[in-house]
């Protein structure tokens, strides 16, 4: 049954995957970790407190966070159509992955950043840093390891999402095990693409892991 | 030391702390003055308000009232870019070293640079020197967790007067170290005081630390400064009951000594008193009870001070007394005040 032409199908839902998996952490990192910053800095103990900014945004997220991804999904169709000028495939299916999960990002980011010590952002403010070197010089770099870890994360929850995204024609793995897997009742297919789905997560867990512990320079 | 106007200002400087539960008065009508050259050395127990007043002197917190002016500019006056100016002028460390633990020891001593938009090679050079006169040369491309606290608070140091600050604030710099690490560091900042003529402001709780090498000293108790004065004088004839504390370490010696007189002696140098004392047992064929005794180099002049019990006989003890005066040995009760 796994024909040539059924490998080279799974050959191409890993490619669809892996393209709308790291495209979306993409943008969705860049929309995150902005955000995520905002909220530590804003935050009532933080180093420029703004409580409007910091609750108006954490209420945004939380609630973006409280919404499951499947009904998210098919509420962000309009827009989807807008953006892309489709609500099928791959592309498509970027729009509510990025939406569902830049919220989740922002507070990866947040806890990442607020990990960093108390002690070292004193150091640096004494030194004369003004708020926006704190960020790219203290901040970040403090934090490193730990938001790689938070990357990390963050890639295997959206490869789940994406999975998900098969049921509404999302294309990739989660699509093909839909359509023959659930529909078609074909074992072997399913089979196939549940394991390499779990080796695809636990490939990028190990190089999350490793990545995070090479660039740690505190042990 | 050197000039008339002080470096440090603090003029009625008070710190509330708002916090859910209650109000905290951190700080309350403080003033001070630091001249430039001073070693100056604010000392109390935990909880006194000596972190609270140390970062007042550059504005990590902002006074509740009153004012802090260093080098002539009143703080509160300053916009923020010009507040982050001045506190390149004022370096600081602190007790866990906080030292930017994913950077190199080289590049940590670069940061100060870098914000102060030194070049990057001119930055490096610096930072080597530095390191140098810290005697860290051979680990310049360690990271910070491969060195010990000494180590570590000897990076923090050169870190902190990379960009020649005017001022270096310590706060509780050599608490988490042992004693002999603790020495080192001292003269380190002492040699810095010296050579580069940096003012020095050392937060402590102990008074060790004080005598060994600060010039002037603060006591803070409760918010409050209940003593300020030169060293010598304080260690001599601590005024305060903070400051007693301070100089006999625990206030449990006091509570021990129960109804008997105790005496405290101090000796400058110009004699010994352990012939004297041991003569004046044997002369009254009476015991005297030595309850604490200590001798320090303070500013380079040996002092000691004893804490005797006399015998509960008043006019045996009264002689003993006399016995003390005639040989010019400066002694004060201190048995009731306690
Ligand atoms: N940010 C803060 N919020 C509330 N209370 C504080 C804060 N910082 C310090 N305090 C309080 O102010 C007092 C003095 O603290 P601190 O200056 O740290 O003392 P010290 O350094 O002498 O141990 C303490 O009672 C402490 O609990
Ligand atoms: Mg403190």
């Amino acid at each position: 049954m796994l024909d040539a032409q059924t490998l080279s199908m799974i050959g191409k839902g890993i490619i669809e995957t892996l393209y709308m998996v790291i495209v979306s952490t993409v943008c969705a990192y860049a929309i995150g970790l902005p955000i995520g910053l905002i909220l530590v800095i804003t935050d009532k103990n933080g180093i420029r407190p703004c409580p409007i900014i910091s609750k108006v945004l954490g209420f945004i997220v939380n609630l973006l966070r409280s919404v499951p991804f499947v009904i998210l999904m098919i509420s962000v169709t309009p827009l989807t159509r807008k953006i892309v000028g489709t609500t099928l495939g791959t592309s498509a299916t970027i729009v509510p992955l990025v939406i569902a999960s830049a919220p989740y990002i922002a507070r990866l980011v947040e806890s990442s950043i607020k990990e960093v010590d108390a002690g070292i952002i004193e150091a640096a403010r004494a030194m004369g840093t003004g708020t926006f070197k704190l960020i790219y010089k203290v901040l970040i770099p403090e934090a490193k390891p730990s938001l790689i870890i938070g990357g990390a994360i963050a890639i295997t929850t959206i490869l789940g999402y994406s999975a998900m995204s098969g049921f509404i024609g999302g294309g990739g793995l989660g699509d093909i095990a839909v359509r023959y897997g659930y529909y078609r009742s074909e074992t072997e297919i399913l089979l196939v693409t549940v394991a390499v789905l779990i080796i695809i997560v636990q490939g990028f867990q190990e190089l999350g892991m490793r990545l995070a512990k090479h660039c740690d320079k505190r042990s | 030391m050197d000039t008339n106007e002080p470096i440090i200002s603090i003029r009625g400087v008070t710190k509330i702390f708002n916090t859910k539960e209650s109000e905290v008065d951190a700080l309350i009508d403080i003033n001070l003055d630091i001249y430039q050259g001073e070693i100056y050395g604010i000392i109390g127990q935990s909880g006194a308000g000596k972190s609270t007043l140390v970062r007042c002197m550059n504005f990590l917190e902002r006074p509740t009232k009153g004012s802090v002016i260093f080098d002539g500019q009143n703080l509160a006056d300053l916009s923020l870019k010009e507040l982050l100016k001045v506190r390149q002028s004022i370096g600081m460390i602190f007790q866990q070293f906080n030292l930017l633990m994913q950077r190199t020891v080289l590049k940590n001593v670069c940061y100060p640079l870098e914000i102060a938009g030194v070049p990057k090679k001119e930055a490096k050079q610096r930072a080597i020197e530095l390191l140098e006169m810290v005697g860290l040369s051979d680990k310049i491309n360690a990271y910070p967790s491969q060195l010990s606290g000494g180590q570590k608070q000897r990076v923090a140091i050169a870190r902190a007067i990379a960009t020649k600050p005017k001022v270096l604030l310590c706060d509780e710099a050599t608490s988490a170290l042992d004693p002999m690490t603790t020495r080192s560091i001292l003269e380190l900042l002492k040699d810095i005081n010296r050579k580069f003529g940096i003012t020095i402001v050392i937060i402590t709780h102990e008074m060790n630390v004080i005598e060994s090498i600060c010039d002037k000293v603060a006591i803070l108790d409760n918010g409050r400064v209940v003593e300020v004065g030169k060293v010598e004088e304080v260690f001599v004839n601590p005024k305060s009951e903070a400051g007693k504390r301070l100089v006999f370490k625990t206030d449990e010696q006091f509570s021990e000594f129960g109804s008997e007189k105790v005496y405290r002696i101090v000796f400058d140098g110009q004699s010994a008193f352990e012939p004297i004392i041991s003569n004046m047992v044997a002369k009254f064929k009476a015991p005297v009870n030595i309850l604490f005794a200590n001798t320090k180099n303070i500013g380079g002049k040996a002092f000691g001070q004893m804490l005797i019990q006399l015998p509960e006989d008043r006019i045996l003890s009264k002689q003993m007394l006399r016995y003390l005066e005639e040989r010019s040995v400066k002694y004060e009760e201190v048995t009731q005040d306690a």
